[in-house]
């Protein structure tokens, strides 16, 4: 199936019941897939009127203890920025999908990574984080799609599938689960009409007395740590005897993934460290390979926003070198190789500069 | 002789000061919702939803399960909550700039696409929180901060009738524009907000009460002269009566 299918399918079997959404390339199979799965369950869909009004039905049926969903592609996501501070500002669970496209203004349908800054360092205003998670397969559409609901209803935090065009639109074949573990909590906090109990719920993110507003940003700094405790994920290959490590997520590693292996046909020891999830983002685990002597080569589709994460983590302990194309444009494997040749052996920022010339 | 409570406090609002200026309607109209809540013995299964303007603290006075909504956003917030708990009455309070300025696409979609909600529409002209600015619905002539010479048709073009527009949509079950100014007009304004909300309960669609309001502070009048400035210049714009029943 689609990975835009699999981001569907996995939400519906995580028991999401509420879905709003509007249609931008590359994610249109979403809403679309979602106006006929939803009824099936006894689910809502709207297409809402914007990604405005559709974040913002979200927080709705987010405040009633739903598990709800929405979708979009870069400028819609735009558009939904206050609604997501709004969602974390409240502690209220939802399920946000990013298909990324290519940027900035109203862009291109082709992919990209750069929405890497909006989404990790929060797009929206104030002090609050998403939980940040990037399939690179279909699989991963479906089972980190399921997960995002389980780990919203965790932290009571909104969570982010960042995917872009290609792993939207990319075909493969899938073993979905029999069943998905829903660890749907009480949530004796939401809004569901009063029903007898001794006192009102208000969802409201407000506070005029700044003493109470700091311990409520103090409470989410707490959540936040906790998250980056307990929910780093990531993965390596062959990276134990790698002298040169690409760092890459998404439709990115996959081409890497290709790259790598003709470069270890090439006789070069290099690997691959692929962060799942953004936020919290692998900090530990790649300064431990800088600690290693390994040095990190970023690759994204983008200027090079995630390189800023990896240079932050590795904190002058090992070289960095970035290699990124903007506004739609692909890799293909033999331009990574070569990159990954430059790289290899010289320093990193000579090698750039080099594939540069 | 015994004594006999003759007013109280409806059970609906909570035991808390309201913020608002004296004079202001924002608080007849929020007894009024108390009121008919308490009547309609729907306390346990409804859901209000502030906007951002005075009302904002609206989450403060009522004693039900309340959600503050982005500006504008309040009838998407509604759409949300409604759809995942229809047995509830869903109810929206918003001002002008918050109805239709900001959230204007909002308004137009929730009552096309008849959402079971209630919306409760305060159009009193002006932006009170922010300092008196223009609205949609501020009249020609009007001063405010963003118009000091009075609102000018080639500047600023014209105020929106809400009521009459959202009346060309097949979504809306009922519509009414009423003026809490007199005590007949006080009376309707509860009904209207009665009817919505009864015709919410038995199933019927979308309904809007667009009720005419002042703003002593930022109109700079007195609360008696604002309620003069009402009969005298807003009704003539914005025409009281049933405009849809379905």
């Amino acid at each position: 199936m689609k990975g835009n299918e699999a981001l569907v399918r996995g939400a519906i079997a995580a028991g999401c019941r509420a879905f709003f959404g509007y249609p931008i390339t590359p994610q249109n199979e979403v809403p679309e897939y979602m106006s006929v799965m939803m009824p099936k369950v006894g689910g809502v869909f709207i297409q809402a009127e914007s990604e405005v009004a559709a974040i913002n039905m979200v927080y709705g049926a987010a405040a009633t203890g739903a598990r709800v969903m929405t979708s979009s592609s870069s400028p819609g996501v735009s558009l939904k920025q206050e609604g997501i501070s709004y969602i974390a500002a409240s502690e209220l669970p939802a399920v946000i999908v990013n298909v990324q496209r290519g940027g900035p203004g109203l862009g291109n349908i082709a992919p990209g990574q750069a929405d890497y800054f909006q989404a990790v360092k929060g797009g929206g205003h104030g002090d609050y984080k998403l939980l940040v998670l990037a399939p690179w397969s279909v699989t991963e559409c479906y089972e980190l799609t399921a997960l995002a609901f389980d780990l919203a209803d965790k932290y009571r935090n909104p969570v982010m599938i960042l995917g872009d065009a290609i792993v939207g639109q990319m075909i493969e074949s899938i073993d979905v689960p029999e069943t998905v573990e829903a660890n749907v909590p009480e949530k004796p906090w939401a809004i569901t009409g009063r029903h007898g109990r001794a006192s009102k719920n208000v969802i409201n993110s407000l506070w005029i007395d700044v003493k109470i507003m700091e311990a409520l940003n103090l409470r989410l700094q707490a959540k936040y740590a906790e998250m980056c405790e307990n929910e780093v994920r990531w993965r390596e290959t062959m990276t134990d005897d790698a002298e040169l490590v690409v760092v890459a997520y998404g439709a990115t590693a996959r081409i890497a993934r290709t790259a790598i292996d003709r470069a270890r046909a090439e006789g070069m020891k290099v690997g691959l460290f692929r962060p799942i999830s953004l936020y919290p983002f692998p900090s530990a685990q790649l300064k431990s390979l800088a600690e290693r002597g390994k040095r990190l080569l970023t690759i994204e589709m983008s200027a090079g926003q995630m390189v800023e994460d990896v240079r932050l983590a590795v904190n002058g302990l090992s070289d960095v070198g970035f290699y990124g194309r903007m506004g739609g444009v692909v890799f293909t494997p033999t331009e990574l190789v070569d990159q990954i040749r430059a790289a290899y052996g010289n320093s990193l920022e000579d090698a750039c500069a080099e594939a540069a010339r | 002789m015994t004594m006999q409570k003759v007013f109280e406090r409806p059970k609906a609002l909570s035991d808390v000061n309201f913020s608002y200026c004296s004079g202001c309607l924002h608080s007849v109209v929020h007894r009024m919702i108390a009121e008919v809540i308490d009547e309609l013995g729907i306390i346990e299964n409804t859901i209000g939803i502030c906007p951002v303007g005075c009302a904002v603290f609206m989450y403060d006075f009522m004693d039900c399960d309340m959600i503050e909504a982005a500006h504008g956003r309040a009838p998407a917030v509604a759409t949300g909550v409604k759809r995942m708990l229809p047995e509830n009455v869903v109810w929206t309070y918003q001002g002008d700039g918050d109805l239709a300025s900001i959230g204007m696409a909002e308004t137009v979609h929730s009552a096309a696409r008849g959402e079971n909600i209630s919306v409760i529409f305060i159009n009193n002209g002006t932006y009170g929180m922010t300092g008196g600015q223009m609205a949609p619905t501020t009249l020609i002539g009007q001063k405010s901060t963003t118009c000091a010479a009075g609102r000018d048709v080639s500047l600023n073009g014209y105020p929106i009738r809400v009521s009459e527009m959202l009346a060309t949509l097949d979504g809306p079950s009922y519509i009414e524009r009423v003026a809490p100014v007199t005590a007949a007009g006080l009376t309707k304004t509860k009904a209207a907000i009665k009817k919505s909300f009864q015709n919410q309960i038995d199933g019927k669609s979308f309904s809007l009460v667009e009720i005419l309001a002042n703003c002593p502070t930022q109109w700079k009048m007195s609360p008696v002269e604002s309620l003069k400035w009402i009969e005298e210049k807003v009704i003539p714009y914005y025409p009281l009566g049933v405009i849809v029943d379905r």
